[in-house]
Order: structure tokens, then sequence, then C-alpha cells
């Protein structure tokens, strides 16, 4: 491994992550701005107060300052790791935001890994067998799937699971009349398994059809070809050229869905009332929380773009044939 | 008999001929299906109390709502707004994508910058650009279709970049410019005519997605507003029923989503595959 060109990746990496960082909350503040949100509005909520106390209000906020002065404030806050406080949780941003990313990662990342692994073994299933039924029977899974709205999906299994079967708890993050640090680790399963299974169902779809189309390019080789003539067959011809082959586009490709992962877990968090970021962003869109809903924005860009920072490392610094080429140079 | 006739016909037509066939025969059900739902007035989703929430029936093929409106006339209707939508969100998306790639050949910096604007609209959830962009807008139709166009013209733009730099290498562009053609000239004459079909496949390919989306944030409640009869509208509303057991609700107006979304991407295939002559021969 060449540290030196790793560390330059990374300092590369680390500088464009800034300036996006910085363009996105420039963009969103200026959009929010635009908005017809009120601030003083959404905070005080269905209390009635007297005129002289919005205004008091309005000073103590700043709303009527011009919106370089706003900026300039939000932005210093930020630097100094003030992202405010949320109007709908009344505590400080930055812990809605630990708690509630820590209950998403969890949700996204077995998903991810789930979906990963079963798109994989489907894909190369499908590959190997071109032409078969299981092939077919993999194409139309991933046809209908990739076609099919996440929330829809969820609903469906809502129906079935939780409503009809009542296998699994309809909603809540923590079962009701129970405090959230009192939840045991099986309570806590419970409603994390349904909607892991929902992304996973969709996540499948995408990797499976690019593994499957993937294998059966290489199988048509001429070193495939080579390789049969050799007398190699069956699955050790597989494990050694095509596993080896598309194994690592397929990481790639599963590190760049991190956008559509987080959009998938959105919706389906907020099907199942699972109490995640995804939750807590479309409340704060729908209840006017713009420290919240800033906030959501830029670390949701955080980790998409470590996903595809991931991407772009396994593909420059992993790949065998990609590491040659630059000794060579 | 005449089925197996049938058959052989079909059998007997080559790819093209096939691939002409279906995108026809789908493009007519889209058409039907946003033309009728001009045609569906408001007086037939009436209120009938006496038939509320009725399962699926021949009278009611997709049941009846908790209002006694009939399920397939909304969902009918909510697949019109759904396809209009998401024509005229990917109508902007195409338009965004094609300014920025002909920006993108002025020259050098302004060829980073695209690169950069493509790579920052990447990095943020598309599902949050649409919400913050309904939000600034103030919601509504106007303020979906434009958040939907402007979260989606990524894709387009990546292909149509990478067009137009190998089309740039070609010896006539070299020639035109020596000859003092202008820049416009050039993009008009040879860059339009060959990226053309990756325009039009581009708009249908966006299609779903932009379809797919504009039901997403409606879902979630930042889209069109609760009156319009949309998909998402519709779905959002079936979740208050779910406890009481009424999947049809919930069930048919997805799974005819979900169709017309397989439906679109079908078209789009199948379309590639006329368009894309290296695939051609097979």
């Amino acid at each position: 491994m060449n540290y030196k060109s790793l560390g330059k990746f990374l300092s590369y990496k680390l500088i464009r992550l800034v300036l996006l960082l910085v363009a996105v909350s420039l963009i969103s503040f200026l959009l929010i701005d635009l908005s017809p949100i009120d601030p003083v509005k959404s905070y005080i909520g269905e209390v009635s107060v007297s005129p002289e106390q919005v205004a008091k209000l309005e000073a103590f906020w700043g709303v009527n300052e011009p919106i370089t002065t706003k900026l300039i404030n939000w932005l210093g806050n930020l630097l100094h790791g003030d992202f405010g406080t949320s109007l709908i949780y009344r505590v400080p941003v930055i812990d809605v935001i630990s708690e509630r990313f820590f209950a998403s990662l969890t949700l996204m990342f077995s998903s991810w890994l789930i979906s990963g692994v079963l798109g994989f073994v489907f894909g190369v299933l499908a590959g190997m067998h071109k032409g078969t039924w299981i092939d077919k029977a993999v194409k139309v899974y991933c046809y209908i799937l990739l076609a099919a709205p996440t929330f829809w999906i969820a609903l469906i299994l809502l129906m079935v699971f939780s409503v009809d079967l009542g296998w699994f708890p309809t909603g809540l993050g923590v079962p009701v009349g129970k405090l959230a640090e009192n939840v045991t680790f099986f309570e806590w399963l419970d409603r994390l398994i349904l909607p892991a299974i929902t992304l996973s169902l969709l996540g499948v779809a995408q990797i499976a059809m690019y593994t499957r189309d993937k294998l059966v390019n290489v199988l048509s080789d001429d070193y495939i070809l080579f390789a049969k003539a050799r007398g190699e067959n069956g699955w050790n011809l597989i494990k050694r050229h095509g596993i080896r082959n598309i194994i690592l586009p397929a990481l790639t490709l599963q590190f760049l869905s991190f956008n559509e992962l987080f959009g998938g877990a959105v919706l389906v968090e907020q099907v199942f009332s699972y109490p995640g970021i995804g939750q807590a962003a479309v409340a704060a869109g729908l209840r006017s929380d713009v420290p919240l809903l800033l906030a959501i924005v830029l670390f949701s860009t955080l980790f998409v773009f470590c996903g595809n920072a991931i991407a772009d490392a396994l593909y420059n610094f992993v790949d065998p044939r990609i590491k040659e080429g630059e000794s060579s140079e | 008999m005449n089925k197996s006739k049938n058959t052989y016909y079909f059998k007997k037509m080559n790819l093209r001929t096939k691939t002409l066939l279906i995108i026809s025969l789908t493009a007519l059900i889209l058409i039907a299906i946003v033309i009728n739902s001009f045609f569906i007035e408001a007086s037939s989703l009436t209120t009938n109390f006496p038939m509320r929430n009725m399962p699926p029936s021949f009278e009611h093929i997709f049941g009846t709502d908790w209002m006694g409106r009939d399920m397939f006339t909304r969902t009918l209707k909510g697949l019109g707004l759904s396809i209009q939508v998401g024509a005229f969100a990917s109508i902007v998306s195409t338009i965004i994508a094609v300014i920025l790639t002909f920006v993108s050949r002025l020259n050098k910096y302004l060829d980073s910058f695209v690169n950069w604007l493509i790579d920052l609209f990447a990095s943020i959830p598309h599902l949050l650009v649409i919400i913050l962009v309904s939000i600034s807008l103030g919601g509504g139709l106007f303020g979906v279709i434009i958040a939907v166009g402007v979260s989606h013209w990524t894709s387009l733009t990546r292909v149509l970049r990478a067009e137009i730099k190998q089309i740039n290498t070609f010896e006539y562009i070299a020639l035109s410019k020596s000859f003092g053609k202008s820049n416009l000239w050039i993009t008009g004459k040879h860059f339009l005519p060959l990226v053309l079909t990756q325009i039009i496949l581009g708009t249908i390919l966006i299609f779903p997605h932009a379809i797919m989306h504009e039901a997403s944030v409606t879902f979630l409640g930042f889209g069109l507003s609760p009156h319009e009869p949309a998909i998402g509208i519709i779905l959002s509303e079936s979740m208050k029923y779910l406890a009481t057991g009424a999947w049809w609700l919930a069930f048919f107006p997805g799974l005819s989503l979900l169709l017309i979304i397989l439906i679109f991407d079908l078209i789009g295939d199948n379309l590639r595959k006329l368009l894309d002559p290296t695939k051609a021969h097979e």
C-alpha cells in the first residue's frame, strides 16, 4: 500500500468535504430563508400570545435582520459546534441528531449488510444459470422491486405482519408506557426487524441486477473459455474467475447506494414510526423546525459523502489492476 | 386455432417490430390514463356514506373509502396527476441537464464547476433536496414539479458530458473550428444531432424516478395539498385505516403506481435497445 498517495487522496477528499458542507449549508439556508416559514409562529404553536411578546421574540431571534447577518450568525455558531435548539423537541439539536442518527444507522447498516449479501448471492446465482428459471425469477423480482414505491412495500409488510399476523408491533420505537432507557434489547430488536427487512428487500434488487449483468459479461470473456478448455467447471470456475472480478464493482456500487439508502430509510421510518433521523427530518420539515432540518441536511450529506469516498478509495487503492497501473507510471 | 396463429405472428416479428409494438401499446395505456383522468369529474367522486369502507366487489373493484368514494376512480385520477407531474418534472430535469452540459463545454472552469455541481447534488440525499426545495417554494403542485425537477438532472448530465467529451475528439469538430465556425454553430450542427437521442432517452428514463419521488414526498406530506387526488395522498390517508383491516385502501393504489412505473421502465429499456446501435444485432 502506498501511504503517500493514500494521504494525498485523503487530504484531497477532506478539502472537497469542507467545500461541499459549506456549499450545502449556504444553499439550504437560502432555500429556507426563501420559504414562507415563520419561525416565531412555529415556536409559539397553538399558544396565544400578545403582539408585544411576538415582537420581543422576533427581536430576540433577529427575524427581521438582513439575511447576511442571519447567515453569519448561524455559520459562526456552527463553527463552535452549536446547531441551535430544536423547536419541536426543545432540546439542543445536536442531542436529537446523535440519538436519532444512532437508531437510523443501526437500521441502515443492518439492511445494507443483508441486502448486499443477499443481492450478491442472487446475482451470482442468476448469472451462473443465465436463461434458466432461477435467472428469470431473480430478474422478475428485481424489475418489480425496482419499480415498487418504498413506502408502499412498507405499508404492505406492516399490514400483513403487524396487523393481520400480529408478529411485530405496529409502530413506535419503544413499547407504550416505557422509558426509552429501559427498553430491553429484544423489544428494540422487535421494532427493528420489519423496517430492516423492508429496506433490504428493496436494496437487494439493484445489487442483484448489477451482479448478474457483470457476471454474465465476465463469463462471456475469452479467459473463461480458456479456463473451461483447461477443464475447470462449475463452482470452482465461478469462484476463481467470476467472483474475483465482480466482487469489487459490486462492493463499490453498494457504497454508492448510501443516497438511496437514506431516502428509503426516511420513508420506512415514517411508515413504521421508527424513531430515526428520517422521521425527525419529516417532523422538522412539516412543523418548520428550521435548526433541526438544516442540521439533518448537513449530517446526511456527510453520511452520503463518506459512502462515495469509500467507493472511490476502493477503486483507487484496493483494485489490484489499478494499483499496478499506478506503480508502472 | 386463432390464438396459435397470433403467437406465430408474434414470434415471426423481429426484435425491432416487437419493441416498437411494446412501446406503442404501453404508451397508449399511459395516454389513455392521462386523458381519462381529465374526464373524471369531481361529481363522480361524491361522498356516499351508506357505501363506505366496502371491500372490493364487482361494482367497486378497488373498494370504497371511509366517505364511500370509489377507490378505482380516485386511483385513476391520481395516476393521471402523477404522470403529469412526472412529465413536467422530467422535462425540467432534462432542460437543466442540457443547459449545464452545453455550459460545461464553454471553457475549462465552467466544466469543473458543473462537475462540482453534479457531485454536490449527488451528495445530498434526493429526498431531502426535494423536501427542502418544496418547502422553500411553499409546497403545492408547482413546488413539487420544480423540486423533483432540480433533483434528477445529475445522471443525465453525467451521460451527456461523457458523450460530448467523446464527440469533442472527432476530427470534424477540429475542422469546423479551424474553418472559423462559432461555438454556437458547432454546438447546434455537430453536437445536438448526435446527443438528441440520448436526451430523449434520458427524459424517459427520468420519468419513473420522478413519479416515484413525487408520490414519496406527497406521502410524507410535503407535496400536493390533501384535497388533491394524488396517489401519495391516498396512501398516507390509508395508513389511518390500516388497523381497521381496510387493506384495499393501500393495496390497489400502490399496485397501480407500481404498474405505471414498471411500464415506464419497460418503455425506457426497449427504447434504449432500439436506439443503441451497439446492441442492434441482438
